[in-house]
């Protein structure tokens, strides 16, 4: 048990210093990419050049991002104070967001599958 | 305060004890259509309707919630680590199908917005619909957008993707489980990812993850030149 809870602080403490590295990164270079995008990046090249193992970072790791969805409540709730706007303007944004997002999953897909399949002849399968 | 619900600690109580009795019932009744994230989200926007409960008191509580999005999209980086060795092989495909979704989800969304009379706000708002909400917050401050909107907006494509995602792919013919897993990320984020881990595994997420990275990144980077090409 003790054990657990050291491991904890210690995944906390990695992702959280991943953060914050990627918070100031943002800050110092002034580029309009959010702090925590930079983190990830830096946290993907850090377990990749084993400056950080696998195992001080995923427990904590693998629970954030199973629990992403709810993490998302707050923000869904708070539709509650743009109501004025969304009566008058439901259908746009409604139909906007239905479209787009059906297009975006086929071309995404599609665009994959396609390249996949032309440019990779002598590439091994998935 | 008279109300007892006027308290941020009673909210944030009730946001989980939904979350979780959601959670129970959509495990009993096996349909992606019952949502959790979405009941919560409807059943807490009705508490504060019905007891007149003003949003500012709810994100007292709230916000201990959301202060954990922004770790979570650091601790990505670790299933998209877990993936790399793969991804590298395919990184050209991968890139070229980013790409064009993300460019064609900013270029069809202001359209369609246009199309149906959004005003100009409205659009600027809509532009990051499709990427995750520290992301999306970031790209509509930054267009001048209204970001509360925004977020909103992304939770809603996020559960609509996720909900609809597997089978608008098989209507489309997207079918190998990496596109899948890809185009659930980049279409519809976090909530696509963690409908991508439940319906199709952890490497579904992996693919999906990388894919809300991807879009995330170039969205960031392209919105505001595609918008002011389209002149909104």
């Amino acid at each position: 048990m003790r054990n657990f809870a050291a491991m904890l602080i210690i995944q906390c403490a990695v992702i959280f210093t991943f953060l914050a590295l990627g918070e100031t990164l943002a800050w110092l270079t002034g580029i309009p990419v959010p702090g925590s995008i930079i983190g990830m990046l830096l946290l993907t090249a850090a377990l990749q050049l084993r400056i950080i193992r696998l195992r001080h970072v995923s427990g904590v790791a693998d629970f954030l991002v199973k629990n992403l969805g709810f993490f998302f409540i707050p923000a869904g709730v708070a539709l509650v104070d743009h109501f004025d706007l969304l009566r008058r303007e439901w259908l746009p944004i409604v139909g906007a967001a239905v479209i787009s997002t059906i297009i975006v999953l086929g071309v995404t897909g599609q665009l994959h599958q396609i390249a996949r399949k032309y440019l990779s002849r002598h590439d091994q399968p998935s | 305060m008279t109300n007892p619900l006027d308290n941020g600690y009673i909210l944030l109580a009730l946001t989980f004890i939904t979350f979780t009795a959601a959670t129970r019932l959509a495990r009993k009744l096996h349909t992606s259509l019952f949502n959790p994230i979405l009941i919560t989200i409807i059943t807490l926007i009705a508490i504060l309707c019905a007891f007149d409960i003003p949003y500012s008191t709810y994100d007292t509580g709230g916000s201990y919630i959301s202060f954990w999005l922004k770790p979570a999209v650091v601790a990505l980086g670790v299933p998209l680590y877990r993936q790399l060795s793969a991804i590298r092989s395919q990184a050209l495909f991968i890139l070229l199908a980013e790409l064009a979704g993300c460019i064609a989800g900013i270029i069809s969304v202001v359209l369609v917005a246009q199309l149906l009379g959004a005003s100009r706000e409205v659009i600027l708002s809509l532009a990051s619909k499709s990427v995750t909400t520290p992301i999306a917050i970031e790209v509509t401050n930054a267009v001048g957008g209204i970001a509360p909107l925004s977020a909103a907006v992304v939770v809603c494509v996020g559960i609509f993707g996720g909900i609809t995602g597997f089978r608008i792919m098989e209507m489309t013919g997207v079918r190998s489980p990496v596109a899948q897993g890809l185009s659930m990320g980049t279409a519809a984020h976090a909530v696509g990812t963690s409908m991508a881990i439940t319906e199709g595994g952890y490497h579904y997420g992996a693919w999906a993850s990388l894919g809300l990275t991807v879009n995330g990144l170039f969205t960031a980077l392209l919105t505001p030149a595609i918008l002011s090409l389209m002149n909104v």
